[in-house]
């Protein structure tokens, strides 16, 4: 096994370094100089076989013949494993379950059955000495199925639409305050407007891996996760072991963007192989197969429709989403979701509707509900705006609300007006052209465009350990997830403030299933839960260092009052009276003190709306000939709480700011309406942003100190940054050429047609 | 990917004769794009012979001022070439636009020539494709079909060349140099290099088996101003959706010299003879850029997804002359 990672600033590395402050990652040496293992490196005590996963060429139906023959009798071919000699697990079972959790803990067999429910659903898994021969022999594998016709149009008129009983993360399904319908067929302005999002794929730049090994009735996943409990859950119910048997091991993640939450089909056919060979099997999928079996987002029509009075003031606002969805696993996108708390507006309507495919389930791609719905929502309100005649921030400010529009709770903290002003004045708001196509620099058309970025913020229950020793070094426990984002580094910072030590005392170890549960990093909740958990850690520890220290017979402090305890520079100071923390632990506790911290949903979790607000300005220009659409420059300027690290936080903000960009004018996963396969499957043809795409980022922040949260007074970021980010480019491809597309990406094929022959 | 010999070629004939004795062998220089489809098993070749070590990477001057281009020239050295950029600028944006920094560096100048399709059908062995199994059909037709071509396709095949090289090379009348696996040299203009598709696409060009490319060969840079322009998804790292690669030489107003190659458009870098006969002694101006638009793209086809190529790259090649000749 390998050592516990751990993660520790280098030695004297900004030492006075606090909660607030732009420290540089504390894992950024060892990433640079590929010390930090990711889900396929780890080095095991055994020398793991390879699997290669070999996937299936129809989209729905059945397995009739499966001649594995030539594949065995290939070089270095251990095992070849597929529905005819897998090991037996449970029912997938239904497709809705009974509740949220159980997404997650349910059982996800592979190489269970002859059906086929997707295309390039695994169909055997080959186990050779090297990853090359298991691939060879994969393609050696003869199959023959019995094809069914499937349904792979997301947008098919006689497509049968069902309503599903929530949303993702619980949402419920569907909203309606006064009489939308009413309101909005007697309302001065009307805005009646569709859109279409399209499948996207999260590529994170790690491919999925998991390397499995048995040790009797043991296992152990090294693998790339953002959630260790989830992943333990899920393979517990899919091998039908006690989870507690089951250690997951993931200290360094390459991207997660929402696609490593769930359990997916190499990390259970690593176990299962592992387990029939008894000897320690890693498996990875391949970037092409990612796109069908590591999630999507899914494709959606949206219906927004804003009935409004000549002042602009919003009398009525309706969002209704059609979305794609799997046959075999229900995944609702709550894309209507923002809407119901971003404007004011009396009659109010949102709805999620489904459309059945034959494709695999869609999955949490970062800001799930967010992106889409606003990229929907954000395009409509400017569309109000210009018909109107007002000024896009105008607008979204006459229509602020005062209060939560749907829940009627107040709103924890709520600065989104402050970012545009702020946004505005830093962007140069002032200098956009008034009217569309009329701005022209060489054969550029150049536009502005801003939106509002709305994001909930969520707490994800959890615990973590802090501990000291003797030498005066804390050690920061969890089994929370660094995915990129800075964990490692914030979670230092919480603990050497509240513990008044410099940074480089404090050891981080993070991503291992036997240290203390938390909700691992999903739904922007990762730094404000685990660093909840870890400051409340630090204030038990702090609390038995100061009554051993006011107590202990061997203490300097002896006779102190405990309540009095201040801890800085490295010291208590009980009173008057003052001890440097490893002086004194050596003397009350050299075995060294340690103490748990949860994070809690509190009252003020139901009694107040919690979200995080921004807004993004973006300009782009338009070739006038091709359409050829290139961001020149970007704006974000959000109100999240405390930030806890202005550098690491910044870098999410940017990062999400490049999805939004990729997502209003190139990301795009294309489903073959015929084969039902994703066709663009790898990066040369899914395009995402690349450096020449980005030339020019800013990110800003408003003070903002949110107390109902959490007790760090911090919001979640990791999403908030491509919320609105889209419909900003969105808007600004119409201020430059006065063409509204409103079928994403907006690719130049979209806009050139409506530009005059140059 | 298969399981495959190897060996390191010792001279160009030894090289040649190499890949001819045997029917699966293939040459194999930079392997930015034999790799990817050997992986994919696209690509199955038994045995390969590798070629980037013989002494095929100077660039030196013609007698005749042209330029003799080794066929294992890297495309970054290629494009960062003096006397490329002085007097074959199309030449060197063309190269630029293409792939990314690290690409060019391995990629080779032969190898770029003779790259396969980007096809996403014709990159999944799951797919039915005419080129990759003969007769199993196209799926690109009916399917998504957004980047392929308007022009030279066949019912069996309407997959497009991905160069960008290969274009602006075309436009320059470039001659290829070969070595038969018998030693014989030969040279054929670019336009013979490839096939067009017919009822045949897995044959995608008339050399003879084993023969290798040994060099490509520039004339004397033509007359007149230069241009390759590139259209495209995003601002880097992305195939053409439409290419122009132009030299115009306009005297008096009118037009003496014009080549018109196009990419993205076709399963082979496309010299439009109709658009250069269109512009030949015409008034240079925005009526001549048109009707050449219009002659170059009169026989195209867009069916489908790819039905924007038509206007884009009338579009593009009206804008393309027109940037050419700002004083006209």
């Amino acid at each position: 096994m390998t050592s516990d990672p751990i993660v520790q600033a280098t030695a004297g590395a900004a030492p006075g370094a606090r909660i607030g402050q732009p420290v540089d990652r504390i894992d950024g040496i060892l990433k640079v100089t590929g010390r930090a293992t990711y889900g396929y490196e780890h080095r095991i005590g055994r020398a793991p076989a390879h699997g290669c996963i070999l996937g299936a060429s129809i989209a729905r139906g059945r397995i009739l013949e499966i001649d594995v023959r030539e594949a065995e009798r290939a070089p270095g071919v251990i095992l070849v494993m597929t529905h005819r000699n897998a090991p037996d697990q449970p029912e997938f079972g239904a497709a809705v379950t009974a509740t949220v959790p159980e997404v997650f803990t349910r059982a996800r067999p592979v190489l269970a059955s002859e059906r086929v429910r997707y295309h390039d659903e695994p169909v055997a898994l080959v186990v050779a000495e090297s990853f090359e021969e298991a691939r060879h022999a994969a393609r050696l594998i003869r199959l023959r199925y019995e094809t069914e016709p499937g349904a792979f149009d997301p947008v098919a008129p006689d497509a049968e639409i069902y309503r599903p009983g929530r949303t993702n993360a619980g949402f419920p399904t569907d909203s309606e305050h006064g009489d939308f319908e009413g309101a909005f067929s007697v309302a001065p302005v009307q805005i009646d407007a569709s859109y279409r999002t399209p499948f996207e794929s999260h590529n994170p730049m790690e491919p999925h891996a998991a390397i499995a090994e048995w040790e009797g009735d043991r296992l152990t996943v090294h693998t790339a996760t953002q959630t260790v409990a989830n992943i333990q859950a899920g393979l517990a119910s899919t091998l039908r072991v006690p989870p507690e048997n089951i250690r997951i091991v993931s200290p360094f993640i390459g991207g997660g963007f929402g696609a490593k939450l769930i359990l997916h089909p190499e990390t259970i056919c690593a176990a299962l192989a592992a387990r029939v060979l008894n000897r320690p099997v890693k498996v990875a999928l391949t970037r092409q197969q990612m796109f069908a079996n590591a999630g999507h987002r899914p494709a959606m029509r949206q219906r927004v429709r804003l009935g409004a009075d000549r002042d602009g003031r919003l009398t009525a606002i309706g969002h209704e989403v059609l979305a794609s969805t799997a046959r075999f696993e229900e995944f609702a996108e709550q894309s209507a979701v923002p809407t119901r708390a971003l404007y004011a507006a009396p009659n109010r309507r949102t709805t999620h509707r489904l459309i059945r495919l034959d494709t695999n389930r869609g999955e949490w791609m970062r800001a799930p509900g967010e992106a889409s719905g606003l990229l929907a929502l954000e395009c409509a309100i400017d569309e109000l705006a210009e018909r109107l005649g007002l000024d896009p921030i105008a607008l979204r400010i006459r229509n602020e609300p005062e209060r939560d529009p749907e829940l009627g709770v107040p709103f924890s903290s709520r600065n989104l007006v402050a970012c545009m002003r702020v946004g505005a004045e830093r962007f140069g708001w002032r200098d956009r052209p008034l009217r569309p196509g009329s701005r022209r620099e060489g054969r550029w058309l150049i536009g502005y465009g801003m939106a509002a970025a709305i994001r909930g913020n969520y707490l994800g229950p959890g615990s973590a350990r802090v501990a000291i020793d003797a030498a005066g070094q804390v050690t920061v426990q969890a089994d929370m997830t660094d995915i990129g984002t800075g964990t490692y580094t914030i979670l230092a910072q919480v603990a050497a403030e509240r513990l008044g030590v410099p940074l480089d005392a404090i050891r981080v170890m993070l991503g291992d299933s036997r240290l203390p549960r938390t909700a691992g990093s999903g739904g922007s909740w990762g730094a404000t839960s685990s660093a909840t958990a870890v400051h409340n850690a630090c204030l038990a520890l702090r609390q038995r260092i100061a009554t051993a220290a006011a107590s202990h017979a061997a203490s300097p402090l002896r006779g102190s009052n405990a309540i009095e305890a201040h801890f800085a520079d490295g010291a208590l100071r009980l009173g008057a009276r003052s001890e440097s923390l490893e002086r004194l632990l050596a003397r009350i506790a050299p075995e060294g003190l340690a103490a748990e911290g949860s994070a809690v949903r509190g009252e003020t979790y139901r009694t107040y709306s919690q979200h995080a607000f921004g807004a993004h300005f973006a300009e782009v220009a338009v070739d006038i000939d091709s359409g050829e659409a290139r961001l020149r420059r970007m704006l974000g300027v959000f109100a999240a709480g405390r930030i806890l690290n202005p550098k690491t936080a910044r870098s999410q903000l940017i990062g999400g700011m490049v999805w939004g960009v990729g997502a209003a004018l190139m990301e795009e996963t294309v489903l073959d309406r015929r084969h039902g396969h994703f066709v663009n499957h790898d990066l040369a043809e899914y395009h995402v942003p690349v450096h020449a795409d980005i030339p020019d980022v800013d990110v800003m922040f408003v003070p903002e100190e949110d107390d109902k949260g959490n007790p760090l007074g911090a919001k979640g970021i990791g999403e908030l940054g491509n919320c609105g980010a889209g419909a900003a480019v969105a808007n600004a491809v119409y201020n430059a050429t006065g063409v509204r597309v409103r079928d994403f990406p907006i690719t130049l094929d979209k806009i050139f047609p409506g530009l005059a022959a140059g | 990917m298969r399981p495959f010999t190897y060996e390191r070629a010792t001279g160009l004939r030894e090289a040649a004769a190499a890949v001819a004795a045997r029917p699966d062998a293939k040459f194999i220089a930079g392997g930015t794009n034999l790799l990817d489809l050997m992986k994919l098993e696209i690509e199955r070749p038994t045995h390969l012979v590798d070629i980037s070590r013989l002494p095929l990477r100077r660039i030196e001057e013609t007698s005749d001022g042209g330029l003799h281009i080794g066929a294992q020239v890297p495309n970054s050295d290629l494009a960062a070439d003096a006397r490329v950029r002085t007097r074959y600028p199309l030449l060197s944006q063309a190269l630029l636009s293409g792939a990314s920094a690290q690409l060019r560096n391995k990629a080779s100048t032969a190898g770029n020539l003779l790259q396969r399709t980007r096809c996403p059908y014709f990159q999944d062995a799951g797919m039915p494709c005419n080129k990759r199994v003969p007769g199993s059909g196209c799926a690109a037709r009916g399917g998504y079909n957004r980047a392929h071509a308007i022009l030279g396709a066949s019912e069996a095949c309407i997959a497009v060349h991905p160069s960008d090289m290969a274009v602006a090379m075309t436009a320059l009348d470039a001659r290829v140099e070969t070595i038969l696996p018998d030693g014989r040299a030969r040279t054929l203009p670019i336009g013979e290099l490839h096939r067009l598709p017919g009822d045949t696409p897995h044959l995608e060009n008339n050399l003879a088996a084993g023969e290798m490319i040994t060099a490509v060969t520039l004339p004397p840079p033509p007359p007149g101003r230069q241009l390759y322009r590139k259209i495209r998804d995003r601002a880097s790292y992305a195939f053409a959706l439409v290419s122009v690669a132009a030299v115009v030489e306009v005297a008096s107003g009118r037009i003496r010299n014009a080549r018109i190659a196009m990419g993205g458009v076709a399963p082979k870098p496309w010299r439009s003879a109709e658009a250069e006969g269109a512009l030949a002694d015409r008034a240079a101006g925005d009526r001549s850029y048109a009707a050449a638009a219009d002659a170059a793209l009169s026989d195209a086809r867009g069916d489908g997804h790819v039905a924007f190529k038509i206007e884009l790259a009338k579009r593009a090649l009206r804008r393309s002359l027109a940037d050419l000749t700002p004083d006209r």
